[in-house]
């Protein structure tokens, strides 16, 4: 008998229900995980997604999309296999899908992080037999600070900047990362505008209920406006292109994991990298895999050879499935996962 | 400490040079003289001799991380530096020390020094376990005797003269020879009355700016006077007080290593000090930089080895007679000194006065230069007549028209991680050229390509692994890269029986795919052997290397006093 979910060409196939999760072609049947490029395909026939998820879900891949919806914790049935989702404190609305079969019970994490995250509901971890997990930062050298430590040295970087009379420019993904720094920031030092992409995921997160903080689309602002003093929170893309000339002398910062390492940081020539990651840190990937109480784990993205090594020698069933979730970077040191590289995104 | 490691970080966030001295004329204001002297002695390139081994390290950090040695590897890997990759992997620490940073080398650091391992250990641990990460980086930094900041000597030497207000000169002067790290030598370095000098102090080296293209913008090839460009190890001989020094540009006291040079010195008058080149040489050629590399290391060279790789002096300048210091007169009257100072020397001593090109105009001078390449030297200086003898690399006065560097094509087959701003990358390549239906590694670079090129490469190495060796992957050879090289020696040390001298990456070739890369024929058909130089040079080279003259040429560890 084969296994419940296999890789296909097109996506993780589960033949028992005939339907993909996280497929990155179109396909008839989609269950996803959250709406990130990487993870949600459009122009598939059907998306099951958390009800949380829908409406960025829908942002991102088309109002014409038909999606069913599944609370948090509540089953369904496809086939012969029952499906439910589970929080997985990524983004607003991802959800690890819990998937059971005669008995077996399989969890696809998608991209998860167990600090908790006032945008989006907190991971909870899933037993399973099989737990199919993300190791974007599977390395012992990546480790979180709590929140508050980096939004203290994000506040501090933006007071000092608006007290120069610059404008402080801070790059994250449009969708998760910018909600989660609005949320994080203390909005009494300044105005605080945002890119056209980062408006658009913003609108979809205060739709679904998120409170944050004020924020005026840059586009709205006249030719000449003086940005010093303001915050304001662009995707990476938007780096070095003429879009950013308008703030002048600006001081720019990128919020992600990977500025924890500090080539990385000196290669983006940004003036302050803060860390700041919606990924599990190695003790995260650590406690997470331990809490499902899965004897068997498939790793899909980042550094997949360490951290399958470091489960087997401790008794574990490990491997790895060649995903594309971050274009089959299979080791160490891939410096351009999805989080930090989206397409430049136009501003609309 | 934490102010030393403040600055670290200050100097790190930045690439921007006003912020880089501010950041050290704020130090530099501040910090107590014990510390700043040593700050000054770390900042200008000086580095203890390394007091722990890396492999000691890796196991204690490992230890204290509670990971596998292997899982320290992989971490070590992604990350790039070692004294990070440490930082990172400790614990918390368990409190917090505040030390100066002349204490935390002169009490904690050196000591470590032939202590046995479970002291070092300790030791070590100990500083660890009261040092957040940032300072834990630093002091990483200085055990592992890898101490960079991307902090040129001169931009320290701007700092300290913007701190105190001594000029620039006095202070690059004050910093030559052995320099010790003591709160006495700080005082006097900055001290703005004139201080007493060290009788065997050499003049800060005047280097060349490299020129690029038509050297007409320099105006009438008249104003200038050109000389071969020797590539051997810049040196100054100094004689005063009856003694003789002998100083690299890496500010090496080498006196006892070249003894048939330290033999010229007492045939000087007292107060000379001569600016040339240590060039290997024997009968009427020169020999090649790889020769003279034997010497290098040498303390003591034996008779065998004086008598196959001979030293002689090309002296190209006159810096000091008769105890004055002359470099602010026009060029041509220290030339005129220099040749009536070697005029006097008696028959046989290992002296050559740099022999002046005479040329009407550039196409003349372009001529000898292009002669030049076949005999092997690397091309030209020119130095304006009536200049001065500056101090460090000023524009304007001097420069080197270095020959166009040689070309290749050569197909990319392997691949490792890059380290610092290149961690985590695939940036170190390896590059094969055909022979015999096969493609044989011949040289690896690691430069010349854009940010946006690196990631390309680095994502095709990835998805075109065919082996793995370690860190090294073996690729699938599909993209060709153009070369640029300085020199080609037969080596029996590669495969190819052929070793480029200074290789890096001009350019991809996706016009051509890997069937049409060159040869190590076609790389051996460059190697000229022999043929002699133009006339007028009294010099015969068989094979000359470029000197770069960045001071990177492996002389011996540059270990200071401790």
């Amino acid at each position: 008998m084969g296994d419940l979910l296999e890789v296909t060409d097109r996506g993780l196939y589960c033949a028992a229900g005939d339907f993909f999760v996280d497929p990155w072609r179109a396909v008839e049947r989609a269950v996803v995980t959250h709406a990130h490029s990487d993870h949600a395909s459009s122009g598939c026939g059907r998306y099951l997604s958390s009800t949380a998820g829908s409406n960025v879900l829908r942002a991102r891949i088309g109002a014409s999309a038909t999606i069913d919806t599944l609370e948090y914790g509540e089953e369904t049935s496809v086939g012969s296999v029952r499906i439910s989702l589970h929080p997985a404190g990524h983004i607003l609305g991802s959800a690890q899908v819990r998937l059971e079969h005669r008995g077996e019970v399989w969890v696809v994490s998608g991209d998860y992080k167990v600090e908790p995250d006032p945008t989006c509901a907190a991971f909870e971890a899933v037993r399973c037999h099989v737990f199919i997990s993300e190791s974007t930062f599977g390395l012992p050298v990546y480790q979180w600070r709590p929140d508050r430590e980096t939004f203290a040295e994000i506040d501090a970087w933006w007071r000092a900047n608006r007290d120069a009379g610059r404008a402080s420019l801070l790059l994250g993904y449009s969708l998760g990362k910018a909600q989660r720094l609005l949320s994080g920031v203390d909005p009494s030092i300044g105005p605080i505008a945002v890119h056209g992409a980062v408006e658009a995921m913003t609108r979809a997160y205060r739709e679904s209920g998120v409170a944050l903080p004020a924020t005026q689309p840059v586009s709205a602002s006249e030719r000449g406006h003086d940005w010093g003093g303001s915050l304001v929170i662009a995707p990476p893309g938007a780096h070095g292109t003429p879009w950013v000339r308008r703030f002048g002398d600006a001081s720019v910062a990128f919020a992600s994991g990977w500025m924890r390492i500090r080539g990385p940081r000196r290669r983006r020539a940004v003036e302050r990298g803060f860390v700041l990651s919606d990924h599990a840190d190695w003790p995260g990937l650590l406690a997470a895999i331990e809490a499902t109480g899965a004897q068997r784990v498939l790793l899909t993205h980042g550094s997949v050879g360490p951290l399958c090594r470091f489960l087997r020698e401790r008794g574990l069933d490990a491997g790895a499935l060649a995903t594309r979730y971050t274009g089959e970077r299979d080791e160490v040191g891939d410096a351009a996962p999805s989080e930090d590289e989206p397409a430049v995104e136009p501003e609309t | 400490m934490n102010r030393f490691s403040e600055l670290h970080t200050r100097l790190d966030e930045t690439t921007k040079t006003n912020v880089k001295i501010q950041a050290l004329v704020d130090y530099f204001r501040t910090a107590p003289e014990a510390d700043a002297a040593w700050a000054v002695w770390f900042l200008i390139g000086n580095r203890p001799k390394r007091i722990v081994a890396r492999a000691e390290l890796r196991s204690w950090a490992a230890a204290e991380a509670g990971i596998p040695e292997w899982l320290f590897d992989e971490s070590y890997l992604a990350v790039g530096d070692m004294a990070e990759t440490i930082a990172l992997l400790l614990p918390a620490p368990e409190s917090s020390e505040e030390i100066s940073l002349h204490d935390l080398i002169e009490e904690r650091l050196l000591p470590l020094r032939g202590a046995d391992p479970a002291e070092r250990r300790s030791a070590i641990r100990a500083i660890w376990s009261g040092f957040d990460e940032r300072r834990r980086f630093v002091w990483n930094k200085l055990i592992t005797g890898n101490f960079r900041v991307g902090v040129s000597r001169s931009l320290v030497i701007r700092a300290l003269a913007e701190a105190t207000g001594v000029n620039a000169p006095t202070i690059a002067h004050r910093l030559m020879g052995e320099w010790n790290p003591t709160p006495e030598s700080f005082a006097a370095l900055v001290s703005p009355a004139s201080v007493e000098t060290d009788a065997t102090r050499p003049y800060p080296f005047f280097l060349a700016h490299p020129i690029e293209g038509d050297p007409a913008i320099l105006g009438p090839a008249g104003d200038w006077q050109a000389e071969w460009k020797w590539d051997g190890i810049r040196a100054q001989l100094v004689r005063r007080g009856g003694a003789t020094s002998l100083w690299t540009r890496g500010e090496e006291l080498v006196t006892e290593r070249y003894p048939e040079i330290e033999a010229l010195g007492p045939h000087l008058p007292d107060g000379t000090v001569i600016d040339g080149e240590l060039l290997p040489r024997k009968g009427d050629r020169v020999l090649p930089f790889h020769d003279l590399q034997r010497r290098i290391g040498r303390k003591t060279p034996g008779r065998k080895l004086l008598a196959e790789v001979p030293v002689w002096l090309m002296a190209y300048d006159l810096l000091e007679w008769d105890g004055v210091d002359h470099r602010g007169e026009p060029l041509e009257k220290r030339r005129a000194a220099l040749g009536a100072l070697a005029e006097r020397l008696p028959k046989g001593s290992r002296l050559a006065v740099s022999e002046v090109l005479e040329a009407d105009d550039w196409p003349a001078l372009a001529a000898a230069r292009s002669a030049a390449v076949r005999a092997g030297v690397e091309g030209l200086m020119l130095k304006r007549k009536g200049s001065a003898y500056g101090v460090g690399r000023k524009r304007g006065d001097w420069w080197k028209w270095k020959v166009d560097p040689r070309t290749i094509d050569a197909v990319l087959i392997g691949a490792q991680p890059g380290s610092g701003k290149r961690a985590g990358l695939y940036t170190d390549y390896t590059f094969g050229l055909w022979a015999e239906g096969e493609l044989v590694t011949v040289a690896k670079a690691y430069s010349g390509l854009t940010d946006a090129e690196i990631r390309e490469v680095d994502a095709f190495v990835r998805a075109n692994t065919v082996a793995r060796f370690g860190p090294v992957r073996m690729v699938e050879p599909r993209l060709v890269f153009e070369l640029g090289f300085e020199g080609i020696q037969e080596s029996t040390r590669h495969r190819s029986g052929v070793a480029v001298r200074f290789p890096r990456v001009l350019r991809r070739r996706d016009d051509k795919r890997a069937d049409e890369a060159n040869s190590v024929a076609d790389l051996r058909a460059m190697i000229a052997v022999g043929e002699p130089m133009p006339p007028r040079s009294g010099m015969q080279t068989f094979f000359a290397f470029a000197d770069d003259d960045d001071g990177d040429r492996p002389e011996a560890d540059r270990a200071g006093p401790v």
